[in-house]
């Protein structure tokens, strides 16, 4: 019969069979660690006397809680609170003690853990990817299943290298046909949970079809599985192709050699078969996706750019206009903007930085708003800088910051102010997610560029054609 | 944990769809590295204003609200992060359960694994729950029913293992280590 990738995938690590009276074991290839969501599991670990099963399975690194301002006069990094520093120094023991690899401060690879395990080539076709954290779905680019976890189950898979899981049903999403100027994967996946809902994929693994998905490039396609859960969905994936081999070819962690070959040669075969069948299929014309921003309170709150604000009067509308300050009907172009973010594990990579840096390049930033680019990981700032991009933004008037989460989250202290509007290319645009009654419109790099240089929401094709 | 039959309250009724992580505890509140006393965090930006006050406009404040176990929130609970932070912050604030007509994946997970309840029922049973907030209920494990003193019942479908681990009051790593055998000849492979 014939199968879909995600079947092929999830037969190939069950342990134990799912029956009615009990979930699969399925067997993790790869868990990565992160300070916020593993003190407790090593603790865990720790009460119960039990080791890390498969330590080298397993990698850690620190990027939620820690500053993106360099150390002072000093030496010392300028954390948040003291209580943001201990949990970045739980991780150091615990990873000492129980012998887990962490990528830490200098070591060329720290950075927000879902950039650096692909940029390290540990991310490969096939596996089975999990962390404390939901945005793991990103590794779904190269061709896994990668899903986030709880806690509690982060303490499962160190302890036994296996989760019990109950299989989803599965979703395929084609898009065909040719994305427009000025339309990044960023627009594609704004688009898709605008179309589907923030609930429309909930209990599904989706995989990501069709012609314009197989033109983008890796971290785009990392960009478009990365909010996979901001659909509701567990994972979301994109069988690996050549343009995926090239890109993990080199990769530290990657196969080497005859390796890499051998190993390319098996993920050929990792494709949904012809005629398998996925539980719901949604198809969507390319050519219908436009630069696409949030004017609500969830992902799913979404607009083409040139559109208006819903004039909606459910309550849900009502309350999410109020809350962000926008009019029933007002244009979302020419909304004034406080605040613009471009980095996180959505668009924090090198790529997205070269978008913003063109756009940015001889302008300004409007003197109404405070840029902040943070890059990914230490090696995407190490090779913006070897690009000069540092000097364009810093050129433009932006903050040129350390690797981390950062605004995204905001638990470093790097925070948008109550009643600020931040257009943001992180992932999440729910209440107070960036600070306390901040307003944050969810964009690509390139809207957010744009936007920084007008003081309000822009739409990149108008600039580009200035150009 | 302890084992877990029946939840016997009433109810706490948020209407809000799309209740999400932030919300049941902001990310400010994730640098503990410990699982406890996170139940001040739960909904704090709506129970606190910008100053640390407790607000009176919040119903999660009002002292009719304390020791009620039960909460009933709007569709689409609990999306957003994976935190387990979540389910730890509603369970100190002394939930037992929420209900629900749709929860999200990774939340139900995690309440499932710490002994809050998570129940997902159909669209028409939720709406009444909705409707009467602050109703005395009784969830039953053993027979997977809702009820009210009056006769109003409501059945729900939880998945087998996880209610068999609340009833049991075990946790599932437990079963997991017991698979070592398994997972050895899976790695052998």
């Amino acid at each position: 019969m014939p199968r879909t990738l995600f079947d092929k995938l999830w037969d190939a690590h069950v342990v134990v069979p799912e029956t009615a009276d009990a979930p699969a074991v399925l067997y993790i290839d790869l868990h990565l660690v992160h300070e916020v969501t593993s003190p407790q599991a090593f603790t865990e670990l720790r009460q119960r006397g039990l080791p890390v099963r498969r330590t080298e399975r397993t990698l850690a690194t620190l990027d939620h809680s820690t500053p993106t301002l360099p150390a002072g006069a000093n030496g010392e990094l300028p954390y948040y609170t003291a209580e943001a520093k201990m949990q970045v120094e739980t991780l150091r023991r615990n990873a000492a003690e129980f012998g887990v690899r962490l990528y830490d401060f200098g070591s060329g690879h720290r950075g927000v853990v879902h950039v650096i395990g692909p940029e390290l080539g540990a991310t490969q076709p096939g596996m089975t990817i999990v962390c404390g954290d939901s945005h793991t779905s990103t590794h779904g680019a190269f061709g896994a299943i990668a899903f986030g976890i709880g806690t509690s189950e982060v303490g499962h898979v160190l302890a036994s290298q296996c989760l019990l899981q109950r299989k989803p049903k599965t979703m395929a999403i084609e898009v065909d046909g040719r994305l427009g100027a000025g339309v990044s994967a960023k627009d594609v996946i704004l688009h898709i949970i605008k179309s589907i809902g923030v609930e429309g994929g909930t209990g599904h693994a989706i995989e990501y079809r069709g012609s314009a998905i197989r033109g983008l490039d890796m971290e785009g396609r990392m960009t478009l599985c990365n909010m996979s859960i901001e659909a509701g969905a567990r994972c979301g994936m994109v069988a690996p192709d050549e343009i995926t081999f090239d890109y993990l070819r080199g990769r530290p962690l990657a196969p080497q050699g005859a390796d890499f070959e051998a190993a390319v040669a098996r993920w050929r075969a990792l494709a949904s078969d012809d005629g398998a069948s996925f539980d719901r299929v949604v198809r969507i014309d390319a050519a219908d996706i436009a630069p696409t921003v949030t004017w609500g309170t969830h992902p799913g709150m979404g607009a083409a750019i040139d559109a208006s604000v819903p004039a909606d009067d459910d309550a849900q509308t009502v309350k999410a206009r109020a809350y962000m300050g926008f009019e029933a009907g007002e244009a979302l172009v020419g909304h004034p903007v406080d605040v613009v973010f471009i980095g996180s594990c959505t668009n924090g990579r090198l790529s997205d930085l070269r978008v913003a840096a063109s756009l940015l390049r001889g302008r300004k930033v409007h003197p109404r708003v405070r840029m902040l680019v943070v890059p990914g990981s230490e090696a995407v700032k190490q090779g913006a800088e070897a690009e000069g991009l540092h000097e364009v933004f810093r050129a433009a008037g932006a903050e040129w910051r350390e690797p981390g989460c950062s605004m995204c989250i905001a638990m470093n202290g790097d925070l948008v102010a109550p009643g600020q509007t931040s257009v943001s290319t992180s992932n999440r645009n729910f209440e107070g997610r960036q600070g306390k009654g901040a307003r944050t419109v969810l964009a690509s790099p390139a809207t957010a560029a744009a936007s920084a240089i007008a003081g309000a929401i822009a739409d990149p094709r108008a600039l580009r054609a200035d150009q | 944990m302890n084992p877990i039959t029946r939840i016997q309250s009433t109810t706490l009724v948020l209407p809000q769809e799309n209740i999400d992580t932030d919300q049941i505890i902001p990310a400010r509140f994730l640098t503990t590295t410990e699982r406890t006393g996170l139940g001040r965090a739960a909904f704090y930006d709506w129970r606190y204003d910008g100053e640390g006050h407790e607000r009176a406009d919040s119903l999660l404040n009002a002292p009719e609200s304390r020791g009620r176990a039960i909460l009933v929130a709007g569709r689409n609970f609990g999306c957003g992060s994976s935190r387990e932070h979540a389910p730890w912050a509603l369970l100190d604030y002394g939930f037992q359960a929420v209900i629900s007509s749709e929860i999200a994946d990774i939340f139900r997970s995690n309440a499932l694994k710490n002994g809050l309840v998570a129940i997902v029922l159909a669209p028409d049973q939720h709406a009444e729950l909705l409707a009467r907030p602050g109703i005395e209920l009784c969830i039953d494990l053993e027979s997977m029913s809702i009820r009210d003193p009056h006769g109003w019942r409501a059945g729900f479908t939880l998945d087998a293992f996880a209610r068999r681990c609340l009833m049991m009051g075990v946790d599932q790593l437990g079963y997991l280590l017991a698979q070592r055998a398994a997972i050895e000849a899976f790695e052998e492979r």
